[in-house]
């Protein structure tokens, strides 16, 4: 399931970062597929990027309202959030775990051989606050005197955008060299920080920061494709807390926010047969000799 | 118990579809609104102070 989960993830990576002509046009791509929404955190000003960023367009859509209203323009990011919504409700953060190149680039560094650290639990809430802070209050609140707002969240924090836009771009375009100041520092010492971070523990960045996971994570309870726990079946003996990824103890919370159901805990620890994929309440994964799977407690 | 028989022991589950359902109704609206050309009109141009230039 691993090898599978890898190449969906580099099919995915290929799918949303998929304009090779870049090194040519020197530009990012500006064709229609940029209407579709990339289902990861993926920054559409990425020169290869082929979708747009529900982060990015969020933030755009609301710092910009006050303009749209005045033109007559109802924008408030109805499109982009219902697009989310629909991912969040098929798959919820399992997008995280499948199809976020970001992800995929977090657990790369992780396999570097050093000594591993966790992430201390109350640090997953961060992801809450930049979603509401810095995607939806700031952008929206905050605006100019011609009543322009700012992404925040991609213009001071977001990693991925650096990574994937900001410094491919700086090496396209070097005439933009002479615009880096502070602002471009300070983003790289926060992708160099998260980047180390990643080789230490396991995906830091997902847990504790992503507000595109925080989204996701709001689906926990009420999405179509899940990882269920049978409870007749599972034994508490804790094989499924040292292989996951971003640190969910599934025998005590199987709806957990952070689960990414990227599977390990199902096909790779449990040896009770405890854990099965569930596909809008139909269990699709065979099991060997299970009993009834029963309610989770809530 | 086989695959089989535990499929018929569940029943589905309603709550995913009707979050599914509330979206795309949302995601209609977004449309019917013409959204749709705001996010490809900012898709499409590079926002410099976006990505940290500037």
């Amino acid at each position: 399931m691993e090898f599978v989960r890898k190449w969906v993830q580099i099919v995915f990576g290929f799918l949303t970062n998929g304009y090779w002509a870049f090194p040519f046009t020197r530009n990012i791509y500006q064709g229609p597929l940029k209407v579709i929404c990339a289902p990861g955190l993926n920054c559409y000003s990425c020169p290869a990027a082929t979708t747009y960023c529900i982060i990015g367009s969020i933030q755009q859509l609301l710092a910009n309202v006050r303009l749209s209203l005045e033109g007559g323009q109802y924008f408030f990011g109805l499109y982009v959030i219902g697009s989310a919504g629909i991912l969040g409700g098929l798959f919820g953060r399992m997008i995280c775990g499948w199809a976020c190149p970001f992800g995929f680039v977090q657990e790369l560094l992780h396999k570097i051989p050093s000594r591993k650290f966790g992430v201390p639990r109350p640090l997953r809430y961060g992801k809450f606050v930049f979603l509401v802070v810095f995607v939806i209050l700031l952008p929206a609140l905050v605006v100019d005197e011609f009543g322009a707002g700012h992404t925040w969240f991609c213009k001071y924090i977001c990693p991925a955008g650096t990574l994937e836009a900001g410094i491919p771009m700086v090496f396209l375009q070097p005439g933009l060299r002479a615009n880096l100041g502070y602002l471009f520092l300070n983003k790289i010492v926060i992708l160099v920080l998260f980047l180390i971070w990643s080789v230490l523990a396991s995906r830091p960045f997902c847990r504790t920061t992503c507000p595109l996971g925080a989204f996701y994570a709001l689906f926990s309870r009420h999405k179509l494709v899940k990882l269920k726990l049978n409870r007749d079946n599972c034994t508490s003996c804790g094989a499924c807390h040292p292989v996951c990824p971003m640190g969910v103890k599934f025998d005590e919370s199987p709806e957990d926010q952070d689960c990414i159901s990227c599977m390990k805990c199902m096909t790779k620890a449990c040896r009770f047969d405890a854990i099965y994929l569930e596909v809008g309440g139909i269990p699709v994964t065979t099991g060997k000799t299970v009993g009834q799977p029963v309610a989770v407690e809530k | 118990m086989t695959l089989t028989k535990r499929r018929k022991h569940h029943l589905v589950e309603k709550g995913p579809f009707i979050v599914i359902a509330s979206f795309l109704v949302i995601w209609f609206i977004g449309i019917s609104l013409g959204e749709p050309v705001r996010v490809i009109e900012q898709a499409v141009s590079i926002c410099l102070s976006c990505i940290g230039i500037g």
